[in-house]
């Protein structure tokens, strides 16, 4: 007896040192950027920062600029672009596969998305280089597919497995008893899935959407190659753009250290950070809340 | 029992594999940098590694800003550039013990290319300048179809991107530019554009289809030149000439020495050509010597302006 409760205390003592050391790495992470951010800011005025958007870091013959509006705005764009697009199609293939589909379709489409996941982003945008690119310049009638559109369908592609996957598991586990008494009441399915069972897997459709937006916000690879980096403002989802993530790995690499530039690289990164923690916050606010009306 | 003598095998087996690496590494040579020179420095990487088995030299990319800043970081032996050493990263580079040496392995037309539909055929170095300083938004502008001009170009760790800046548009990029990953995605890229330009090495443009390499004049009235004329390129009458570099920290000893010679050799300039770019000229095979330790001439690598490019005529 005394020996099993060793054995559980050994455990939950376990347990808390890796959730203890979680929180030192992230707050770990969070200093360092923050650390590392502050010196940017000797030179820039944060306004100029956040509101200007011209970046230009490296140049020689006018005074170097460091406005990360125009990638601010990429960044979003290119994200909510590809939410767009991914979140209903991940919803309702997730339905799909959880209400329509039958077992034998379900049993191999299910292992195929989750493939399609582990698929590395460089050939995700090679792909749109050679495949996505020139469909919608013809699409489009622009003279080139690099775009921020481009960028979206490919970042919604690679968020679809993410969101499929755990949509999918999030409508299996309504208990059936829901189901069931929806149908008994007269419903019909398309109703007992859109009024029923998809509130009920609410939280945990709205934390699959979550991290497939995660994924579009911090994905570097794919948006770098098919995206044009263009650092101008963009004016539609047909103008190529240039997002934080692809401006820190293409410039990162190259930098004096410990130079304003190398502090500004930083300071984005910090502003990345920032964006994604707000993200995660508001949806679990938007959570909770959902919650509290549900009981 | 049996299983420990399994793991005490494997264990020995990973010590000797390990050993092995490090015994390699000694004679293990890392270069990083310019695109525009990856796939030159990787074939000569190859002919070298087949004359002397044993011998191991792994050629990356990354630009040639990249290279330099690993070069300077002790994270490789020689640096591929195609821009000279700025004072700056010199600076960087003496404050860390690196010394940068620079030898001289080939020369490169840079081309300017645009569509293969792209009724434009030459420009001027002028023109080009005002292109991709965003002054002029229509081909129309250039006797071209009425259709907004698209600029691809590289991005800012990139050498070749760093050359036109300082040596050609002698300003600013305009923001509307593309920044490509690389002298074979503006290929394609332009190849796929009606309107667009972009500009690589020549070694890229020889070999690419698709595309119309521009011929281009400092002057009309001194006539349009295209890079593929080697004596062209080699008397700067081609006026977008530049040598491409490797930087060493200090004299070159060993393998990297032994690879630098074979590159500088008869055998190494033959692939040079092979591969679309120029033999150097005299007067770099003298400043090469010079580098290398030949002569009492050492310069460093921020000196040599006056070697830059006769093109600033």
């Amino acid at each position: 007896m005394a020996h099993h409760k060793l054995k559980e205390k050994m455990i939950h003592g376990l347990f808390l040192l890796n959730g203890i050391f979680v929180v030192i790495v992230l707050s770990g992470i969070f200093a360092i950027l923050v650390y590392t951010s502050i010196p940017a800011f000797k030179e820039i005025k944060l306004g100029q920062f956040l509101f200007s958007a011209v970046w230009n870091p490296t140049a020689t013959f006018v005074a170097p600029s460091y406005g990360i509006a125009s990638m601010l705005v990429s960044t979003l764009m290119v994200a909510i672009g590809a939410m767009a697009i991914a979140v209903p199609l991940g919803i309702g293939t997730a339905a799909y596969l959880s209400d329509v589909a039958d077992q034998r379709v379900r049993e191999i489409a299910k292992p195929v998305i989750e493939i399609l996941a582990g698929i590395p982003s460089v050939v995700i945008g090679f792909l749109g280089i050679v495949l996505v690119g020139p469909v919608i310049a013809k699409v489009f009638h622009v003279s080139n597919g690099l775009n921020a559109l481009n960028g979206s369908i490919l970042l919604a592609v690679m968020a679809l497995p993410t969101i499929i996957s755990l949509s999918e598991d999030a409508l299996k586990s309504v208990p059936k008893s829901y189901e069931e008494a929806s149908l008994a009441l007269g419903a019909t399915h398309w109703q007992t899935l859109m009024r029923v069972k998809i509130p009920a897997a609410l939280s945990g459709v709205i934390a699959a959407c979550m991290l497939g937006m995660g994924r579009a916000i911090g994905e570097t690879m794919t948006v770098l190659m098919a995206t044009g980096c263009a650092i101008a403002m963009p004016r539609s989802f047909l103008d190529s753009v240039e997002t934080m993530t692809s401006t820190i790995a293409i410039e990162l690499g190259e930098v004096p250290y410990n130079t304003t530039h190398y502090y500004a690289l930083f300071a984005i990164g910090l502003t990345l950070f920032i964006i994604t923690f707000i993200v995660n916050m508001v949806s679990d606010i938007v959570l909770h809340k959902y919650q509290k009306v549900l009981k | 029992m049996k299983r420990y003598l399994h793991a005490l095998t494997l264990v020995a087996a990973l010590l000797f594999c390990a050993n092995m690496a490090m015994a390699a590494n000694s004679d293990m040579v890392q270069i990083k940098g310019s695109d525009t020179l990856i796939n030159l420095v990787q074939k000569l990487a190859e002919v070298y590694m087949q004359k002397h088995p044993g011998a191991s030299i792994a050629v990356t990319g990354g630009g040639s800003g990249t290279g330099i800043a690993a070069l300077v970081n002790r994270k490789c032996d020689i640096a591929d550039a195609s821009r000279g050493i700025k004072a700056s990263e010199v600076a960087d580079a003496n404050s860390k013990g690196i010394d940068p040496k620079r030898v001289i392995v080939a020369i490169d037309g840079l081309s300017v290319i645009v569509n293969a539909q792209n009724p434009v055929t030459k420009l001027t170095v002028d023109q080009i300048g005002k292109i991709y300083r965003g002054e002029a938004k229509s081909w129309s502008e250039f006797g071209g179809n009425d259709s907004p001009i698209t600029l691809y170009g590289r991005q800012s760790n990139s050498g070749t991107y760093d050359f036109m800046k300082e040596n050609v548009m002698k300003g600013e990029y305009a923001s509307s530019m593309k920044s490509m990953n690389g002298n074979a995605q503006i290929i394609e890229a332009v190849k796929q554009d009606a309107s667009g330009i972009g500009y690589v090495g020549v070694g890229y443009a020889q070999s690419a289809t698709g595309i119309a390499v521009l011929k281009v004049a400092v002057n009309p009235s001194m006539g349009y030149y295209d890079p593929f004329n080697a004596i062209d390129v080699k008397t700067g009458k081609y006026p977008i000439t530049r040598p491409l570099n490797q930087y060493l920290n200090g004299m070159p000893k060993g393998l990297a020495k032994d690879f630098i010679n074979f590159e500088l050799s008869s055998e190494g300039q033959a692939i040079v050509e092979k591969e679309g770019f120029y033999q150097i000229p005299e007067e770099y095979q003298k400043y090469n010597d010079g580098t290398l330790g030949m002569t009492n001439v050492v310069r460093g690598g921020s000196e040599n302006k006056s070697v830059e490019g006769q093109y600033s005529k």
